[in-house]
């Protein structure tokens, strides 16, 4: 049973014009076996959130915390919090021309794991994980996301976290960019992985879609840098009638 | 590099959209001869020596009692049954056939050497394994001239390796001479020690129909300038010209490449990627590509790439693209020199990946374009070690 609690977290990017705060005092607090809809409007913080914890360079915490089972994150370097157990599906993930997929993974994986996996096992981990994903067997040749379709990159991320098995994910707009077969073999590996492993999961997304796929135990609404509303499956019922005008004071709809 | 990306700089020179004639200045104006005499002594503000520091050339480029050789190169082949190597003196007929010298240094090794290496494949044949010819230099504060010469018969197949080891200073002109359907594979390693001065013009004559590979690699040396010019003697040739360099403090390492597209239906593809890091390390990129009138059906394509590892580091790049006709199949160029990409980096480290590792990932991705083109495994082998032990040299 792990926890992972965000306490009132403030980050900021600095650009040509200035520092902008952007995120402006998270606090959430997600366990083992939970996942977490957080739900917000587009420009809301979402992905800051999440590159806030992961530790991206380009954002900034102020204050506040993040603790892995009762561990400063803020205080480890990005590859240290992946090993700690700390994993982000990203929202556009990077492509890295030139490093194959293959090589990507089991350098992850070796990396997280302590140890290089057993060639034969791995081989055969990777494949059955691929095939549970849809994904044509030879991506392990191509290049990480290189030329990637939006929905193809998707899978990949999943790819990773079914691969790399952390304590908590992040799972930043999954859906996005997923036609409908593709979002219901993406959820269904994500239920998958759910299902035998205890982890804890923030799905974020600005769309009720998804959650007809994977079921959130608990709906945060996210706007302006902070969590201003949580309670039960039923908020996202209420999202997806009436969007996001009670908390953006303007129509912006929760639904496609 | 997608994020940090720049264009350095870049002129595309295009006779018919100004409606004019060659410029003036036109890349396939430039005086070339065998005369060292008929070169003047650059000063520095040529066109073709503004980015070399020429007090790093050991008065190479002066000629008089500073050019004199004092030593001599070592060379070792190991060659393919197939392949014919002659030693031949300065008035073997053969010579100078592929091009004459474009630049003073050239010039002056054309005149300087004493004996040649003729290296041949017979028409129709395939060699069996690479030739690998080493040359090793002259030794420390030692001068010596080379000239070398791989001439391929009507549809003989081979693939030759230069591999430069050693110390001194070594200018030298490398003769690539293909007959018809011919195809010829080149890999010319410059992996000198740290005190090595080495200028060197590679001229490559394409005959009807024959494909020429030509990579380049320049890890080593002090001041190290290679200029590929390639040439096509008669229509359907096809030249891949590639390369791959790695740039420490204090090296300046020169790749001047010009393309001659005076035949119709030809093809030119330019790829050269270069890494940079520590104080002072200095790389240049000319790429000159001219399709002349007569070019109808060219397609030609260049591209550069340069990784900055660390501040200090600088890397110029200049395409150059003259166009005469306007009946090509395509032409394009691309430049860019940019930093290393940190969105790269943190992909890689949100993975678990350590800092060091997912630097040498991005790095080896970066050349892997050139290194899996070069089809000679050991060789292969021993260049992606040589980048590691780059990276590894500055304590990434
Ligand atoms: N690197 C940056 N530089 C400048 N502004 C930024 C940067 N990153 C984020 N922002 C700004 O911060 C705000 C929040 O962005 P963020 O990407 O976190 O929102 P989001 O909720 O994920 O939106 P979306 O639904 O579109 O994915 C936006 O106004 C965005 O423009
Ligand atoms: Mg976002």
């Amino acid at each position: 049973m792990a926890t992972l609690e965000i306490k009132d977290l403030h980050a900021s990017v600095t650009t040509d014009e200035g520092t902008k705060e952007i995120l402006k005092g998270v606090n959430l607090t997600v366990r083992s076996g939970e996942v977490h809809a957080i739900m917000g409007p587009n420009g809301s913080g979402k992905s800051t959130l999440s590159y806030a914890i992961a530790g991206h360079p380009k954002y900034e915490v102020t204050s506040g915390e993040v603790l892995l089972d009762g561990e400063n994150v803020l205080e480890m370097s990005v590859d240290e919090r992946a090993r700690a157990g700390l994993f982000l599906a990203m929202q556009y993930p990077v492509e890295v021309p030139g490093v194959s997929m293959s090589n990507f993974l089991r350098t992850a994986a070796t990396a997280v794991r302590g140890e290089a996996p057993k060639l034969r096992h791995w081989v055969k981990e990777v494949r059955d994980e691929m095939a549970k994903l849809d994904i044509p067997a030879e991506f392990a040749e191509r290049s990480v996301n290189e030329g990637f379709s939006g929905g193809e990159k998707k899978r990949h991320e999943i790819l990773q976290l079914a691969l790399l098995k952390p304590k908590f994910a992040v799972l930043d707009e999954t859906d996005s960019g997923l036609d409908v077969d593709a979002l219901r073999v993406v959820s269904q590996a994500v239920n998958d992985f759910t299902a035998s492993n205890d982890v804890g999961v923030m799905l974020i997304t600005h769309y009720t879609r998804i959650l007809k796929h994977i079921q959130p135990d608990v709906v945060h609404v996210f706007a302006e840098g902070r969590v201003v509303e949580s309670g039960g499956k039923e908020l996202a019922d209420e999202l997806e009638e009436q969007g996001y005008v009670k908390y953006v004071g303007k129509a912006e709809p929760a639904a496609l | 590099m997608t994020v940090a990306e720049n264009t350095t700089e870049n002129n595309v020179r295009s006779a018919l959209q100004e409606g004019a004639v060659v410029p003036e200045t036109s890349r396939g104006e430039r005086f070339t001869g065998y005369d060292v005499e008929a070169f003047e002594v650059p000063s520095g503000r040529e066109e073709n020596w503004r980015f070399t520091p020429l007090k790093r050339l050991r008065g190479l480029h002066k000629g008089g009692d500073a050019a004199v050789a004092t030593g001599k190169v070592t060379l070792s082949v190991d060659a393919a049954p197939e392949v014919t190597v002659e030693t031949v003196s300065r008035e073997d007929e053969r010579l100078g056939k592929a091009g004459a010298p474009g630049d003073r240094v050239s010039a002056q090794a054309y005149s300087s050497f004493t004996e040649a290496t003729v290296v041949s494949v017979g028409a129709d044949t395939k060699a069996s394994k690479p030739t690998v010819l080493t040359v090793t230099g002259p030794g420390k504060d030692l001068l010596a001239y080379g000239h070398l010469q791989i001439r391929l018969a009507p549809y003989a197949e081979a693939s030759v390796v230069l591999d430069h080891r050693g110390s001194g200073t070594y200018a030298d002109n490398v003769e690539f001479i293909t007959g018809e359907g011919a195809r010829l594979t080149v890999i010319s390693v410059q992996d000198w020690e740290d005190d090595a001065v080495h200028v060197s013009e590679h001229h490559v004559s394409l005959g009807k129909d024959s494909l020429v590979k030509h990579t380049v690699v320049t890890l080593g040396g002090d001041l190290v300038r290679v200029s590929p010019t390639a040439r096509f003697a008669a229509p359907g040739g096809d030249v891949e010209l590639l390369g791959l360099y790695f740039a420490d403090a204090g090296q300046h390492q020169e790749h001047r490449l010009f393309v001659d597209h005076a035949q119709p239906h030809c093809k030119s593809h330019v790829t050269y990627k270069g890494a940079l890091q520590g104080d002072d390390a200095r790389s240049v990129w000319i790429g000159d590509v001219l399709i002349r009138a007569a070019a109808e059906g060219t397609d030609t394509f260049e591209l550069n790439r340069n990784l900055v590892l660390t501040e200090g580091a600088r890397a110029d790049s200049v395409p150059n693209l003259e166009i005469e006709t306007g009946e090509i199949e395509g032409a394009g160029h691309a430049s860019a020199t940019g930093r290393f990409d940190d969105e790269q980096l943190f992909y890689l480290q949100s993975r678990g990946i350590d800092e060091p590792t997912a630097r040498r990932l991005v790095v080896r991705g970066f050349f892997f374009e050139i290194l899996a083109r070069i089809d000679v495994p050991e060789l292969r082998e021993r260049l992606e070690a040589a980048i590691e032990d780059e990276l590894q040299a500055v304590g990434h």
